[in-house]
């Protein structure tokens, strides 16, 4: 299983969700009402992470672990963008997770996020069924 | 060890939550992204003819490792190497919250709101039920969430991401401060 080296990362990345808290329906509240720095200084240190690394590799060069050219992430404009990331903003402050936490509430043991994973899936279900209608 | 279980100051947690962007990119031309999963598990379960589900989830299938991953990560981290103490949210939160009923918090979670039991409730109801359709509904008409836009197409500096991690917060915002103080009263 080549693959499960990306269980691995995962592992990584739920436990540091975790233990930065970024799971917690509290955090998020507190975020929303601009209470704390702490969920804002998480944003403000991850995304220059990740950019000043994505500078590197390409200022580099930098090729996979397995020698393949990396191909630059890009996210093109649609008009979902808008009206579709409202709606998450409004199920954000109500469940206080977004996707990723939703696993790793399950795992730290809010076993009743399951519930809240299984009606996101529907949510992502009920959008591929009516996507042809909404602008 | 006392790291392990005292939770991380911003400073740690975001850097190393950075750090998932060029890890995953190295190790296989693979873009951090969790509410593809969702859309993952509708191609492989529930497709029913919907043309958004109709292609190879298989191709894919490093995704919904990498979030069984995360739940493994949720366990360590909030079971196995729990923080003994609450989760230290500002003195002003709490005393909102409790303004509403809420005790002080244990945990991650207020276990008052988020229980089996209360799924019954209409408070319950909306808070997870319908919470967490407008998650999914939410994430994959914006075709992504807080890591894809937020993190992931933030650190590429794109600016479709921007919009969205924007609007992420304006529509979090509006809801946290208009609409979940009536839910909060139910």
């Amino acid at each position: 299983m080549k693959n499960i080296k990306y269980l691995v990362v995962g592992i990584f990345f739920g436990f540091v969700l975790t233990k930065g808290e970024a799971i917690s329906w509290y955090r998020i509240q507190e975020m929303f009402h601009f209470e704390s720095f702490h969920m804002f200084g998480i944003f403000m240190t991850a995304i220059p992470t990740g950019a000043i690394c994505l500078l590197i590799i390409r200022k580099f060069n930098i090729r996979t672990f397995d020698h393949q050219p990396i191909e630059m992430p890009r996210k093109e404009y649609h008009h979902g963008i808008i009206p579709g990331s409202l709606i998450f903003g409004f199920g954000w402050a109500l469940t206080g997770a977004c996707p990723g936490p939703l696993y790793a509430q399950i795992g730290a043991g809010y076993t009743v996020t399951i519930v809240t994973l299984m009606a996101a899936i529907l949510g992502t279900w009920t959008y591929g069924k009516i996507q042809t209608y909404l602008p | 060890m006392d790291f392990l279980y005292s939770p991380w100051p911003w400073y740690i947690a975001g850097p190393l939550i950075g750090i998932t962007v060029p890890l995953l990119l190295l190790m296989g031309n693979k873009q951090l992204g969790v509410s593809s999963t969702l859309r993952q598990i509708c191609a492989a379960c529930i497709p029913s003819n919907v043309q958004l589900f109709q292609y190879d989830w298989k191709k894919d299938s490093w995704n919904l490792l990498f979030v069984g991953g995360i739940l493994i990560g949720g366990f360590l981290g909030g079971i196995v190497f729990a923080n003994p103490d609450a989760v230290a949210i500002s003195p002003s939160t709490i005393a909102y919250l409790k303004s509403f009923g809420l005790n002080d918090p244990r945990g991650l979670m207020p276990a008052e709101l988020f229980n089996w039991s209360s799924l019954a409730s209409l408070k319950g109801f909306l808070l997870m039920i319908a919470g967490g359709f407008l998650v999914g509904f939410g994430t994959r008409y914006a075709r992504g969430c807080t890591s894809g836009h937020g993190i992931l197409g933030l650190s590429a500096l794109q600016w479709p991401s921007l919009l969205a991690t924007a609007s992420f917060f304006i529509g979090g915002i509006l809801f946290s401060h208009y609409v979940l103080p009536y839910i909060l009263s139910l």
